[in-house]
């Protein structure tokens, strides 16, 4: 073969020089950093990661296994922009290489803080953090569930809370590691443990503050669907003041500390206290005035059904009063008349001159008759008026309630009034007004229902 | 508990209270549900006074089952350091 000097062709099959270019790349690239842009992510149902790190001249394909990107906490996005830790090998059935990528974050952003704002995105789609799934707390819980460390501090902040604001409530605790690896899976089964165990009403579930690191169980997504599903209402109480968790967002009600979820699940004994005295003071109030009320009434009804004698004799002063006054006023009226007939015969003698005095003292039989026919008639006016006016008096009077059959007993000749049979003796006298005229009588038995003989 | 009892007496009283302002009832009936409330009310602050309340820890049987132990805020789990571990 025409090919220059006999220097031996070492061909290599393309598996060999396949082999040989992986034996030496993954020798010298055994333990690289790279940063780029994911793009083209592709994660078949095996759970590996396959995509292309990018920047704006080149690119390079990498794998992220699944037990690796479990790790990571946070989720592969095209796009984002990442700093790679990892090994370059040679995949031979394609020839391709590749980076294995051992470690990732996010470039720029922390990546637990990617973590969790992914995982609050994804929640909040799912409606896990809708106010509308907010449960109420209950008013007076008996019985408290807590799932926290029963060593740290939270637990006693808790239970000293509880304690003095409200002490008859029982606090059970359902203890769990808060951090490290595992936390979250306790927790999540402390939650659910306390749901099927029943009797708590509602869950207190944290712990002190800490490094966001040391919070992180919290937000892990398997406490967020523990939470989500708990039957029984949860307050989180996670960490001091500032640090909002994803718990946080699940929960029923967000407690900065967990001295504050003590405080939030139990109402403070003062303040019920004063809430029992206001309402027993309104009662006694609301009985007393019902009281003050009644008696009101009772008495103006006692008033108007006061004694009929004293009715009686209050209404026949008031009738001879009366009579006395319309007498008065007749005897006036008549007097009237006859000094205005007086004055007109005076009038009528006076006018008359001598030749006419014989013809007027004529007119004067008949003058003097008229006036006295129109005396009769205002007599008669006024008599009937008086008659009237004492008709109306009666029929108004308790007069008439003796008219009705009913009379007014009296000793006699006291005339104390008598309101029981045991007013008196056998043998004494009583004095019975009726409607019409009075008797003195002599009683003979004392009792109740007498029979005739 | 106590608390349950708390509740229900409070509404009740809440109640009479309500209907003893509307004051519709006969004297008797009003006499007799004042008494009631004076008594729930005492009841409610006795409740209030009482300084009673168990605390208790879930830990870990033998059986693998949890029970409620008493729980002492100085020594842990009342039989136990950690509650949750298994004891012998």
């Amino acid at each position: 073969m025409p090919y220059g000097g006999p220097l031996p062709r070492a061909i290599l099959t393309v598996s060999a020089l396949t082999a040989l270019l992986r034996t030496h790349i993954e020798s010298v690239f055994s333990d690289v950093w790279v940063e780029g842009e994911v793009s083209n992510l592709r994660v078949p149902s095996s759970g590996h990661a396959y995509f292309t790190l990018k920047d704006q001249a080149s690119q390079i394909r990498a794998v992220l296994f699944r037990s690796i990107g479990q790790a990571l906490r946070f989720a592969l996005k095209d796009g984002m922009r990442l700093v790679c830790r990892g090994r370059v090998t040679v995949y031979e059935p394609r020839g391709d290489y590749q980076v294995v990528v051992e470690y990732a974050e996010p470039k720029g952003i922390g990546a637990l803080q990617l973590a969790f704002e992914q995982l609050k995105e994804r929640l909040a789609a799912e409606g896990l953090f809708d106010p509308a799934r907010k449960r109420a707390l209950p008013n007076f819980p008996r019985r408290i569930g807590v799932v926290t460390s029963p060593t740290g501090a939270a637990i006693r902040d808790i239970i000293q809370v509880l304690h003095k604001r409200f002490p008859a409530v029982d606090i059970l605790i359902n203890p769990v590691t808060v951090q490290g690896t595992g936390a979250a899976a306790e927790i999540a089964q402390a939650i659910a443990e306390l749901n099927e165990l029943g009797g708590s009403d509602v869950l207190i579930v944290g712990r002190g503050g800490g490094s966001l690191e040391d919070l992180w169980p919290f937000n892990e997504e398997i406490v967020a669907r523990a939470i989500a599903a708990s039957r029984i209402p949860v307050v989180s109480a996670v960490g001091h003041e500032i640090d909002f968790t994803i718990a946080d967002f699940v929960a029923d009600v967000r407690a900065p500390t967990p001295s504050a979820a003590a405080e939030l699940v139990v109402r403070d004994r003062k303040e019920i206290r004063i809430q029992v005295q206001g309402l027993r003071e309104r009662a006694a109030h609301a009985v007393r005035t019902g009281l003050r009320d009644r008696r009101r009434r009772v008495d103006a009804e006692r008033r108007s059904l006061a004694d009929p004698a004293a009715l009686v004799e209050r209404a026949m002063q008031r009738r001879d009063d009366l009579e006395i006054r319309l007498r008065l006023a007749l005897v006036a009226r008549v007097r009237d008349v006859r000094a205005a007939v007086e004055a007109l015969r005076h009038d009528v003698l006076l006018q008359s001159p001598l030749h006419g005095i014989r013809q007027k003292l004529a007119l004067v039989p008949h003058v003097r008759m008229r006036l006295e026919q129109r005396i009769q008639i205002a007599l008669a006016l006024w008599r009937r008026s008086v008659q009237d006016a004492a008709e109306m008096l009666h029929s108004l009077s308790p007069l008439a309630i003796l008219g009705r059959g009913y009379s007014i007993t009296r000793r006699w000749p006291d005339l104390t009034l008598l309101r029981a049979a045991s007013d008196v003796a056998p043998g004494e006298a009583v004095h019975v007004r009726l409607a019409s005229g009075e008797l003195v009588c002599e009683v003979r038995r004392v009792g109740e229902n007498l029979q005739p003989g | 508990m106590a608390t349950v009892k708390f509740e229900e007496a409070l509404a009740r009283l809440e109640a009479i209270v309500a209907e003893l302002e509307r004051g519709e009832l006969p004297l008797d009936d009003s006499m007799r549900i004042f008494e009631e409330g004076v008594k729930l009310s005492k009841n409610c602050l006795k409740i209030l006074e009482d300084a009673e309340h168990r605390v208790e820890i879930l830990v870990k049987d033998k059986d693998g089952k949890k029970r409620a132990r008493p729980f002492d805020l100085e020594g842990g789990a009342g039989s136990g350091e950690n509650g949750g571990e298994d004891e012998a």
